[in-house]
């Protein structure tokens, strides 16, 4: 490792709040663009999901 | 008489939504994994094993970041015309379908690229931010990202919607060499290409290495990231076909 300690890897001399910000506003990128599309999925199959059973609901109410 | 033309037959699979669902599910724990293991290598890598600049000391390592970031905005904005393009020319849904899912995703890699920018430049340049060429080349990247995004949602009918997003996406393309010249037809404050494909880099090893690692999972990331989204996407589209109520229905 380039640091002799932990504690010197997290300071970086000074420059440890710049690094830092940046990986952990990278890591909220990643993880937005992760889970706004596993949402949008599931959203998706809740919605569809609740419309298939309503029409055979009614499907079958018809034929009563 | 002319030979008639005919594309390739993955050209016209391309076009098949139901082709891309089922191909994009196979690829996609591919791409996962390599995402994965290279974005967590190349970071440890950058953060704790590679030297620190000799001019810029540890703020450097803020292009393991940004750089990657920055590549893909621009390859992101390119593949969103090209998509376009090809949605005009052949009006295949998956290719509007794709151009769409690009948008916000690019949204938050040139947002992501500008803000490790103005972080990295205020220990190196003592400013957040210049009126730069390059910075104010890639912030008219974002606008156009934003810009696409808005018009695409603005229009209620899909197929409008997708021409017209696809003819602004088009038009905005001429920034593309801005951004990539910018830093040698003007007189910028920010540094030249640190590699070039074909030029040795400027580096050592041990420091770009780890920025060679990093831009690759990034692609894969994105890869990732556009798969998920496109095929959401595909969903909402194709709900009436038969194949996705079959899907509906088993989950």
């Amino acid at each position: 490792m380039y640091f002799s300690s932990f504690a010197e890897l997290v300071a970086m001399e000074g420059h440890g709040p710049y690094v830092w910000t940046c990986y952990a506003i990278a890591l909220t990128v990643i993880l937005f663009n992760l889970i706004s599309p596993i949402l949008k999925r599931r959203h998706f199959f809740t919605v569809q999901g609740r419309i298939l059973r309503r029409e055979r609901q009614q499907k079958q109410q018809q034929q009563l | 008489m002319a030979k008639s033309w005919k594309m390739p037959k993955w050209f016209y699979q391309l076009g098949s939504p139901r082709w891309f669902y089922d191909i994009s599910g196979r690829l996609l724990p591919w791409f996962s994994v390599a995402a994965g293991v290279l974005l967590i290598a190349g970071a440890v890598w950058g953060l704790a094993f590679a030297p620190a600049d000799y001019q810029q000391g540890n703020s450097f390592r803020i292009i393991y970041i940004h750089v990657p970031s920055a590549v893909l905005a621009q390859s992101c904005y390119m593949l969103m015309a090209v998509a376009g393009a090809i949605n005009l020319i052949w009006k295949m849904k998956v290719a509007d379908m794709i151009a769409t899912c690009c948008a916000p995703i690019g949204i938050s890699l040139a947002i992501l690229a500008l803000a490790t920018g103005a972080i990295w430049g205020k220990p190196t340049w003592g400013a957040w931010w210049v009126w730069d060429a390059r910075l104010t080349s890639m912030l008219i990247l974002l606008f156009l990202f934003i810009g696409v995004y808005a018009l695409h949602s603005a229009i209620e009918d899909e197929v409008t919607a997708g021409k017209a997003a696809a003819v602004l996406s088009l038009v905005g393309l001429v920034n593309i060499p801005i951004i990539k010249y910018s830093v040698e037809w003007w007189n910028t404050l920010h540094q030249a290409s640190t590699f070039k494909v074909t030029e040795k880099p400027t580096m050592p090893p041990e420091m770009y290495l780890p920025l060679i690692l990093m831009v690759v999972g990034f692609y894969c990331f994105f890869a990732v990231t556009l798969m998920m989204r496109t095929r959401a996407e595909v969903l909402r589209r194709e709900k009436r076909a038969g194949w996705v109520r079959e899907l509906v229905e088993a989950n």
